[in-house]
């Protein structure tokens, strides 16, 4: 695979064209742009001192040899790349064959459910906070988006929207908004309404748009987004304005003789959202398995041949579309009741890219993978924070996801743990066979 | 060029399953289909040939909703229905109608296993929604065992069974059309609508895909209208034949009547040569096929007696 | 009407800031043409743009006041320092983001995804190193009224982005039209493999047709900063706009491009006297999701392989 540099003339040349010598450029930069990331900030009156602080310093050399030593590894293994990729399978595969056995599944499930009921009660205020604010509400909505991406195939980068929308509602149902509901609500039994209202967001945005090319529809649920964000900060009459809303109670649930009060604490919450995902986990996995996950799956991979044996393709989309906008309305419900505050810059584009990479990275396709994606990439921050690391700072979060983005589409756009449907479509899609997506021109020449 | 008066060929309105009335169908400056009036009855295999770019698979979109002729009327006539217009519905409510199709180039669910590509077409009629599923409902549960059933059931008529759970992507190309033909029939239609199903396909592939339609038709009772190149598969197979050329009908009528009509052999100029393939490149393209008289073409009709038989 | 009284002022300083939205959308076009793909990641592109002027225009003017002749070469030398960076930038992401997935074949969705990833990576990079808050490029010349029509004000800073897209538009219609880097866009626009086979570069061709949308939205960045400053997360909203205006003029249309920045412009100031300042980005969108649902080919029609 690699050229052997020969004497003469253009030998220079040829030895930058071998593979080997571009592999070490890119491991070389690759490194160094590490090094950078890692590296101290700059600012505007010192625009390079980030680059000099983290370049011209031992420091750099580190990466270097690391950089070398990655290069050294890639270029004797000759299929660095596939190693990896069967060592990752081989790790997943096992365990999936452990699962095809029903009563292993059981077994497994009831001790991992167990697992998460008994460790949390471990953990420390802090970091039971943690658990549920960015972990266990960023698993639902990791779920969420994986049906409209995952499963249907499209790409939503507006999804906190109906976030927004749940959250709203809360503060609307409670008597917290500027305008008043009929009626007050207790936010417990608000959730139907909110969940309701994101649902319906979900149509009335998706049934237009659907229609549209995956690229279009990307776009237009990016500016979606936007502007639910800036319709909460300009509406100031109907929904706070950018101050955003208080007072929003916590959960109370009073059912006949049974009374119970969520408080402050985080536990309840956790527990409630417990139980929240493992439905969304048996609903969702028996979805998948049906009629209409095979459908979404046929969508995925050819839309005119499914739309030629009798599937209503739009119907199919906005179904996704709206599942995944329902998970994350009352995923917003669960978060403003539980802290009682929201506002417009809660709902930022950024945080639809975030659940993206979360999905992405743990696996289109994949409930485990979305489960897994989501408490991993949010957990690792938050270790970071207590325990720095790596030169890691928290406002740098982004550059290593963005950067995470481009390497896993790059090497393993399947997910660390993919769906095993998923994993074989992009696998066609890389040998001509198929599209992967439900990305391609829509009703193109038909032949 | 006169055509014969279509209520000639066809007894009574109600023998027809699909009547294309006068459709012509534009794209920007480029007229694919102009005119083109064609009557199938119930039960034919009738057969549209012509050369590339006649404007055959337009009509195929046409008649499942793909495209929408700026002139004209498609009806289809189920039969135990109303007659109903195609023009103007979405292709999924075409295929609910009772029209079903395959595609020039197989379009299967690739990452899927042949299984499941069928029982997506036969799934297409249920009633389970995401509710349902979710829930695990009886009806959910009794849809899932039938959907298996009928399945298992087209798989065996295809010849597909021991195949079932191989993932589409990897069948050879003769089964991936069979397969295609499956998950048509799996959405239970009157009509089925094959475009060029043995292109590409070796002799023996070829007869059997041949006999695979003919049981079709006659197993099933399910109407076949047929793009195919192959003359050979054309003539075995069609009742009848109409051809197009330059998105118009030039000719209609059974295989022997097609086969000497003077502007058929014109639009082909070298006719139909040994292989019993249509030369490639459309009317008047001299450069790619050498031209032969009439009496020529008239001998070679001789020279392959399945076409008499008809 | 709501708008008629202060029309022409709303209609010329629509039109100044349609134009740079129109040279941000060549930018998008033009990578559309050759690879059907909305190049997510141009955002970064037109911001990269505005630190490179600023850097540049920071160095050399520094706190003094050009005037006259000296400003002319300023404003040169910043779009020249806009565009080159745009264009390095561009040529990265190409060679990063897009072409890695272009050679194992990836399914669309990963390449929406990479520029997703890369446009991230690149402005929050940006915000580390270059600091986050917001910085103003010193202005090359004196900003004032050079004179009036219909009683509007034009202003310099709207001549400068005149004369500036006037003489980039002539430029890119030459390199189109006329070199053989504008032949091989058109025909990997109509036909890449085909192209292909009569001997085009493709990869060449791609890289060349982003560093060309790079220079030409480095330079918008450097010119909107002008007016608005500079800052890390200065490329989405301006972006937004700009693909709403390639669409509403046609996606792959370079013609189209121009036409539907300028007509996006005005329309968008036109709302804003209508309505309130923070609604002007929901007025644009709102101009996008009419144009993809009533008309997606846009006012000029789709029109990929042909100069115009």
């Amino acid at each position: 695979m690699s050229a052997v540099p020969q004497q003469g003339p253009g030998s220079a040349a040829r030895l930058w064209r071998s593979t080997d010598a571009r592999r070490l450029f890119s491991c070389v930069v690759g490194a160094l742009v590490v090094a950078v990331i890692t590296g101290p900030s700059g600012s505007s009156s010192s625009p390079t001192s980030g680059f000099t602080g983290s370049l011209f310093r031992p420091r750099a050399l580190v990466f270097v040899a690391l950089g070398v030593a990655l290069w050294a590894v890639m270029t004797s293994r000759r299929r660095f790349g596939d190693l990896i990729r069967r060592a990752n399978d081989r790790v997943v595969a096992a365990p999936r064959q452990l699962l095809a056995n029903r009563w292993y599944r059981y077994v497994v499930y009831l001790a991992a459910f167990a697992f998460a009921i008994w460790y949390p009660t471990i953990l420390s205020g802090y970091w039971q906070e943690v658990l549920v604010d960015q972990i266990g509400v960023f698993v639902l909505l990791a779920l969420g988006l994986n049906v409209v991406v995952g499963y249907a195939g499209l790409l939503d980068l507006g999804y906190i929207a109906f976030y927004a929308i749940g959250a709203y509602s809360a503060a609307y149902w409670t008597g917290a908004l500027p305008i008043h509901p009929p009626m007050h609500l207790n936010p417990f039994w608000a959730i139907p309404f909110a969940v309701l209202a994101a649902m319906l967001a979900g149509v009335v945005l998706g049934a237009p748009t659907l229609r549209l090319r995956g690229d279009y529809l990307a776009i237009v649920t990016l500016g979606f987004g936007e502007i639910i964000q800036i319709v909460a900060t300009n509406l100031t009459g109907v929904t706070g304005g950018a101050q955003g809303v208080i007072g929003i109670p916590h959960f109370s649930l009073h059912a006949g003789s049974l009374k119970y009060v969520w408080h402050v604490k985080a536990l309840p919450y956790y527990y409630l959202l417990l139980v929240f995902v493992v439905i969304a986990l048996a609903a969702f996995r028996s979805l998948e398995r049906s009629r209409v996950g095979r459908c979404w799956a046929a969508i995925r991979e050819d839309e005119v041949a499914a739309e030629a044996s009798g599937i209503n393709v739009l119907k199919y989309k906005v179904m996704a579309f709206s599942i995944g906008a329902s998970t994350s309305g009352f995923a917003g419900i669960l978060t403003a009741s539980k802290i009682g505050f929201i506002e417009p810059g809660d709902f930022t584009v950024q945080l639809s890219i975030l659940i993206l990479v979360l999905v992405v990275f743990g696996g289109m396709g994949s409930l485990l993978g979305a489960v897994l994606g989501a408490a991993v990439l949010q957990w690792l921050p938050q270790l970071l924070r207590v325990h720095p690391l790596f030169g890691f700072q928290p406002p740098d979060l982004f550059i290593y996801l963005g950067a995470l983005l481009v390497v896993m589409m790059i090497f393993r756009p399947a997910g660390i743990v993919p769906s095993r449907r998923r994993r074989s479509e992009i696998g066609l899609a890389e040998h001509g066979v198929g599209t992967a997506d439900a990305m391609s021109a829509a009703g193109g020449p038909v032949a | 060029m006169s055509l014969p008066a279509l209520s000639a060929t066809v007894t009574t309105r109600a023998d027809a399953i699909i009547e294309v009335d006068h459709v012509t169908l534009r794209f920007g400056g480029v007229t694919s289909l102009l005119d083109v009036s064609l009557v199938q009855r119930r039960h034919e295999i009738l057969s549209v040939i012509g050369p590339n770019g006649a404007g055959k698979t337009s009509l195929f979109n046409c008649v499942t909703g793909v495209y929408v002729p700026q002139v004209g009327s498609i009806t289809f006539r189920p039969e135990k229905a109303h007659p109903v217009a195609v023009v103007g519905r979405k292709p999924h409510r075409v295929n609910r109608l009772g029209i079903a199709r395959t595609f020039q180039s197989s379009r299967l669910f690739n990452a899927l296993t042949a299984f499941e590509n069928v029982k997506v077409g036969v799934e297409s009629r249920f009633h389970t929604g995401p509710l349902g599923a979710m829930l695990h409902v009886p009806r959910a549960r009794h849809e899932e065992r039938r959907g298996d059933d009928r399945t298992k059931e087209l798989l065996e008529f295809v010849g597909l069974r021991d195949r079932a759970d191989e993932v589409a992507s990897g069948l050879p190309y003769g089964d991936r059309r069979r397969l295609e033909i499956a998950r048509a029939l799996g959405t239970s239609p009157e009509l089925l609508l094959l475009d060029e199903p043995a292109a590409g396909a070796n002799p023996a592939e070829k007869a059997e895909l041949s006999s695979l339609i003919e049981r079709v038709r006659s197993e099933i009772g399910i109407s076949v209208l047929l793009i195919e190149h192959d003359m050979g598969v054309v003539m075995s197979l069609a009742d009848r034949i109409v051809v197009l050329n330059f998105g118009e009908v030039i000719a209609e009528g059974t295989p022997s009547q097609v086969q000497r009509d003077p502007a058929v052999v014109e639009a082909y100029l070298g006719a139909v040569n040994e292989n019993g393939n249509e030369p490639q490149g459309g009317a008047g393209d001299a450069g790619a096929v050498t031209p032969t008289p009439p009496e020529a073409s008239a001998r070679s009709g001789e020279d392959r007696p399945s076409s008499e038989e008809r | 009407m709501c708008f008629t009284q202060n029309f022409w002022n709303l209609f010329i300083s629509g039109i100044a800031n349609g134009l740079v939205y129109a040279l941000i959308a060549l930018g998008y076009t033009l990578v559309y043409g050759v690879l059907q793909l909305i190049n997510f990641a141009h955002s970064e592109v037109f911001m990269s743009g505005g630190f490179g002027g600023y850097f540049i225009l920071n160095a050399v003017i520094g706190s003094s006041q050009p005037s006259g002749l000296a400003s002319v070469g300023f404003v040169v030398l910043g779009i020249l320092g806009g565009a080159v960076a745009g264009g390095v930038v561009a040529f990265l992401l190409e060679r990063v983001a897009y072409r890695p997935l272009r050679r194992r074949n990836a399914p669309r969705l990963a390449f929406l995804i990479s520029a997703i990833g890369a446009s991230y990576f690149m402005y929050n990079l940006a915000g580390k190193e270059f600091g986050r808050d917001a910085v103003s490029i010193p202005s090359p010349f004196t900003n004032g009224t050079v004179f009036t029509v219909f009683g509007a004000q034009v202003q310099t800073y709207y001549i400068v982005i005149a004369v500036a897209t006037l003489v980039m538009l002539v430029l890119l219609d030459r390199v189109v039209a006329g070199t053989r880097l504008g032949k091989g866009i058109r025909a990997v626009a109509q036909d890449s493999q085909t192209a292909s086979l009569m001997g085009v570069n493709i990869d060449r061709v791609i890289s060349q047709t982003f560093v060309l949308g790079g220079l030409l939205g480095g330079a918008a960045g450097f010119l909107f900063g002008l007016n608005a400053g500079v800052v890390y997360t200065m490329g989405f909203t301006p972006s937004l706009k700009a693909f709403t205006a390639a669409v509403l003029g046609g996606i792959g249309n370079i013609r189209g491009a121009v036409l539907g920045g300028l007509v996006l412009g005005v329309a968008e100031n036109l709302g804003v006297a209508c309505t309130q300042s923070s609604w002007r980005d929901v007025i644009a969108f709102g101009i996008l999701v009419l144009v993809l649902l009533i008309r997606p080919t846009g006012i000029l029609g789709e029109r990929l392989g042909r100069s115009a």
